[in-house]
């Protein structure tokens, strides 16, 4: 191994929050890791467990997603929510071969700026220790050899 | 004046389809009044040269269903893709990889191991397939094994798309009607890649069965239900029903008469990933806050991933699990 490896990690934020914490973070010149590109919610609820697969097939190696403590929802219960889709989504994942590792959940206050960059710089260590996850690399080579011998073609007209 | 062409090959499908298209009853008829078969395995005799020796885009209309398992269905999809002017990807097979597709989840040479070294297989001599074999008379091939299944889609391009495992007999006999309209000059056809031959909502919506607030303490199999209330929602009842994902189309045949949605039809409109939608609705009718009894609940789905993906592998986001990319080391 000559260069380490750096992971590509999706973080799903809370409007509410967890992306205020990040906020304070930048604005209290904390430091976190850069591997980590944050993505605003409006709230860990609004989580479709279709954007945690789209991002580890699409090339991330790792998601993390953040919400409001427990009892702190803006909307309520909707952490709950995230809550019992991440538990589900790991035992798929699982099926699949994916370690469900790879996919984890933390409850940041907006206040918590300190944990936040915590959180991320542990999560970034742990996906480290993982090594890449191939997917996005294996689905684009066959793309690459599909292109290769079947042109697109253009819609059809039929007449009698 | 010679009639429109018309074929129907299966690839990796158990067959199921075409019993299907022959379950339209005096609806066949009219496919023979108005096409010209030219290339239909099961029910003529045809030889694939046949095919070759056809113009390119000679065949009409040409229903695929079989999921692309091995090199030939690989290359028979390119050439009826060559020779049919309009191909439609048949049955959930063809359309998401259903069944075949869960092989994606295995090694190819696991698969095979599993094949030819069960209990009830007698094969003492651990005899393998191979591609290539000598034999007195020369040497005979049998196709390879692709590393993993792919949907038709995948492989060629492809017009339409008409769910279901298999689809419903009454959704055939109302594609045929249209093509049949389309040639008389009286319809038109959909735009390219439309999902043909289904509904546009969720098999719930068709379903009679009635529906509340859902709040689920424990998922049971069907079977360690009983009886099971006919006049409520099956998922109320705890057990997995995949109608919420689930396109419509069937009239919610299953559900109708007390079995689960085990999700034939595929994806709604809409969806991008079949299972990460399943994944909401289960996820959000548990009633519980806490991690551990949430835990307990979950355990109540065997196999989650079967569960979501049993139609829809080959078709969802990741296509398949991570020792489909292992190469094939037979």
């Amino acid at each position: 191994m000559s260069e380490q490896f750096e992971p590509v990690i999706i973080c799903f934020t809370c409007n509410w929050c967890s992306y205020r914490a990040a906020d304070l973070a930048g604005t209290a010149r904390m430091h976190y890791a850069p591997n980590v590109r944050l993505v605003r919610l409006m709230c860990s609820g609004r989580l479709d467990p279709t954007f945690i697969m789209k991002a580890l097939s699409g090339g991330a190696d790792g998601v993390l997603i953040t919400g409001c403590h427990p009892g702190e929802c803006h909307y309520i219960e909707q952490n709950y929510k995230a809550q019992s889709r991440w538990l589900l989504l790991r035992r798929v994942l699982k099926g699949l071969g994916i370690a469900p590792e790879r996919v984890k959940l933390t409850w940041t206050s907006a206040s918590e700026g300190t944990k936040l960059t915590k959180d991320i710089n542990s999560f970034v260590e742990e996906i480290r220790d993982q090594g890449p996850l191939a997917w996005h690399k294996n689905l684009q080579q066959e793309k690459q050899e599909k292109s290769q011998h079947n042109p697109q073609q253009t819609p059809v007209e039929v007449t009698a | 004046m010679s009639k429109p062409k018309f074929a129907m090959y299966w690839s990796g499908s158990c067959g199921g389809c075409e019993i299907a298209v022959i379950n339209i009853h005096e609806k066949i008829l009219d496919v023979d009044a108005n096409f010209d078969i030219a290339f239909w395995p099961v029910a003529m005799d045809a030889k694939v040269k046949d095919v070759e020796a056809l113009e390119d885009e000679e065949i009409l209309l040409c229903l695929w269903n079989g999921s692309i398992r091995n090199e030939e269905n690989e290359h028979m999809a390119h050439l009826m893709r060559k020779k049919s002017k309009l191909l439609v990807s048949f049955g959930s097979c063809a359309t998401e990889g259903c069944v075949p597709g869960l092989g994606n989840l295995f090694p190819v040479a696991e698969l095979i191991d599993t094949a030819y070294t069960t209990l009830t297989t007698d094969n003492p001599d651990n005899i393998r397939p191979q591609t290539v074999t000598q034999v007195p008379e020369g040497e005979i091939t049998i196709p390879a094994m692709k590393d993993r299944v792919h949907t038709l889609a995948q492989i060629v391009d492809v017009d339409y798309f008409m769910p279901g495992c298999p689809p419903e007999s009454h959704q055939i006999a109302a594609v045929i009607d249209l093509v049949i309209e389309v040639l008389q000059g009286k319809a038109e056809l959909p735009p390219k890649g439309a999902v043909i031959g289904a509904g546009h909502s969720t098999v719930c919506e068709e379903c009679p069965r009635q529906r509340n607030l859902k709040a689920i303490k424990a998922f049971r199999r069907i079977q360690d239900v009983a009886p099971l209330d006919p006049e409520l929602c099956i998922l109320e009842q705890g057990v997995p029903c995949n109608g919420p994902a689930t396109r419509s189309g069937c009239k919610a045949r299953c559900p109708s008469v007390g079995a689960q949605c085990i999700g034939c039809y595929g994806p709604a409109e809409g969806v991008v990933d079949y299972g990460a939608r399943l994944i909401t609705a289960f996820a959000s009718v548990i009633d519980s806050r806490d991690p551990e009894e949430i835990e307990q609940i979950l355990d109540g789905i065997p196999d989650p991933t079967g569960q979501f993906y049993r139609f829809n592998l080959a078709d969802s986001l990741f296509q398949a699990g991570a020792p489909a990319f292992k190469k094939n080391e037979v």
